[in-house]
């Protein structure tokens, strides 16, 4: 095979990797979205709160120890203990189901039926909001965290795709990072339990009618604001998720609540609507930014990475706004 | 007077019970609006009970008041001989009240199957867990609430359409399917807001027909609204009539159509 080929195919590969990481975020907005009309801007902000929580929770870190020791003069900063990132996790699941509950208790349920606007500007002013209390709950230092998931190049991969190169002695065989792969499996597990909910369980169903029609729903004696709720938990897991990986990758720092921004260009593509468009969609921005870096970047003057999506975005918009797989939009006269 | 006994016998022979729901006195204003002006009514067990009026006489809001869509500023609504505190609409549905909707409300993105199947959440009782663990049982349940939509699937002539999206279903359709979502809750009262409306008139024999057919079979309690006069005189053992938020008439429908205020209701009267 060919350098370019060899090479691109590695591209490729580390795009869908890549993709998937984007996908796992777009895929809280649809879950919200669907079931609710908000389109949620705190989602990112969620992954990071969910990801600061998390290390917080395994180091033993206090929460609110900058605010306690300025009141108090006191100069606590961590119990003294450490838990483990299994327990550490159901704890953090549990502090999303209760952020699920305030939020649906003390903001949107104030605003059901009102404009769309209004939600969003809603979900803008709560992803502020969380940002600062995430600051004053742990911290902003750069937080490295680990959870136990493997890091570095697959040794296993390269070893074994190096007869590809058929001789070739500037390809030593596909480098790909296991975090990236470990990611990619947990976000397949993730889709097809989250698919395997909506479609089989009781919650899932309720889930889907309320998505649906809110009047049908209330008359078939479903309790949105339970479903609401569930959503925002289901949610508030995916963020988790999504903060685990992305911080096990590049550290727990603020600028991770900016990915929510990658996964706008996800939405336009896949359309907001759709779990199996978040996912596609992830993977063609990621697939997508690679291939056009690795072909055009050069002759572009590099980091194309950073506009790519976006451009994508824009020309989805213009020739089919509802995205790949979203409801079509058919107004009536 | 029918309402003095404790049940009564339809002239077609339907032996008709004691009163499952009673309006006291309801008054309901939309800011300076009254939709419906101290109304009192009931609705006996096995019957079927018609609210005919005029456009904008209070019809859809006395429907919604029974299911729980809105709340009166004063009156009582009594189920089952006892009062019923303020509810939510997904409340008064868990009562075993299940409705339909003037506008059609389905889920446009599912199934027809899994739209009637909606209709038997509230008989799933495994929780989130045990579905996830228990297999079994959650199967089980599964499979008895298959069964029981099957049936009524199966009653209301849809099986040809279980597996359409019903967005893709013509308008009569998704009527039934509504209703069928209806019964699969096996209510103990079931609204119909305007069953018939926007209806060819073989759709509206068929609807009619079903209609009838569910109070027989099921023994199913009715009350729904209704425009066209013709169908709701043939259809209902007793009538209310509404005009601008006042009852002005209740009775059989004999009763009802020869009634002056109705007569000047419907037809118009010249004040000369």
């Amino acid at each position: 095979m060919p350098d370019s080929l060899l090479f691109g195919t590695e591209v490729v590969l580390n795009g869908l990797m890549a993709g998937v990481l984007y996908a796992l975020v777009a895929l809280g907005f649809v879950l919200i979205y669907k079931a609710s009309g908000i389109f949620n801007y705190a989602q990112g902000v969620m992954a990071l709160f969910a990801a600061m929580t998390l290390y917080g929770i395994m180091v033993g870190q206090v929460p609110f120890s900058h605010l306690i020791n300025a009141i108090f003069g006191t100069h606590i900063h961590h119990f003294g203990w450490e838990i483990p990132a299994i327990l550490a996790i159901i704890v953090t699941v549990v502090v999303m189901v209760a952020f699920a509950w305030l939020v649906q208790q003390y903001i949107f349920r104030h605003l059901v039926g009102q404009e769309p606007i209004i939600l969003f500007m809603a979900t803008i002013g709560l992803a502020y909001f969380l940002e600062g209390v995430a600051d004053l709950m742990w911290g902003s230092e750069i937080k490295a965290l680990d959870v136990g998931l493997p890091q570095g190049g697959s040794f296993w991969i390269e070893e074994n795709t190096q007869w590809l190169g058929m001789g070739n002695e500037n390809f030593y065989g596909f480098f790909l990072d296991q975090l990236d792969l470990i990611a990619t499996v947990i976000a397949a597990v993730l889709v097809i339990a989250l698919v395997a909910f909506s479609q089989y369980t009781k919650q899932g169903r309720a889930m889907r009618a309320v998505a649906d029609d809110h009047q049908a729903a209330l008359s078939v004696g479903i309790n949105l604001n339970f479903i609401w709720v569930l959503v925002w938990s289901v949610a508030g897991f995916v963020a988790l998720v999504a903060g685990i990986v992305w911080g096990s990758k590049s550290g727990v720092q603020f600028s991770l609540s900016l990915i929510a921004l990658k996964a706008l260009p996800v939405l336009m593509l896949g359309g907001f609507t759709s779990i199996p468009g978040a996912i596609v969609g992830g993977l063609i921005i990621g697939v997508g930014e690679k291939l056009f870096e690795f072909a055009l970047g050069p002759a572009l003057g590099g980091a194309t990475e950073n506009w790519f999506a976006y451009v994508l975005a824009l020309v989805f918009l213009v020739f089919r706004p509802q995205g790949l797989f979203g409801e079509k939009i058919i107004e009536r006269v | 007077m029918l309402d003095a006994s404790e049940g009564y016998t339809t002239e077609d022979g339907r032996k008709i019970g004691g009163v499952v729901m009673e309006m006291k006195n309801i008054t309901l204003r939309f800011g300076g609006v009254v939709a419906i002006k101290d109304i009192s009514f009931d609705i006996r067990e096995g019957e079927i009970r018609a609210i005919i009026g005029p456009n904008g006489a209070g019809k859809s809001s006395m429907l919604n008041v029974i299911s729980g869509f809105y709340v009166p500023q004063e009156g009582e609504v009594f189920f089952h001989g006892k009062k019923r505190p303020q509810m939510r609409p997904y409340e008064v549905a868990r009562q075993g009240i299940a409705r339909t909707f003037q506008n059609i409300a389905l889920f446009e993105g599912m199934s027809v199957l899994d739209n009637v199947m909606t209709g038997r959440l509230n008989y799933m009782k495994t929780g989130l867990f045990q579905q996830a663990l228990w297999k079994g049982k959650a199967e089980q349940e599964e499979t008895e609430n298959r069964e029981a939509v099957e049936k009524i699937i199966d009653f209301l002539e849809i099986q040809h359409i279980r597996k359409t999206p019903v967005a893709r279903l013509p308008y009569g359709l998704k009527k039934r399917v509504e209703l069928a979502r209806a019964l699969a809750a096996e209510p103990k009262l079931l609204l119909l807001d305007e069953p018939m409306a926007g209806m060819n008139v073989e759709e509206k024999e068929d609807m009619s027909r079903f209609i009838l057919d569910v109070n027989d079979e099921f023994g199913t309690t009715i009350a729904l609204i209704e425009h066209d006069m013709g169908v709701v005189m043939d259809l209902s053992d007793r009538v209310v009539v509404m005009d601008y938020g006042k009852k002005i008439g209740d009775g059989t429908p004999d009763e009802v159509r020869s009634n002056q205020a109705v007569i000047d209701a419907y037809l118009g009267v010249s004040h000369d």
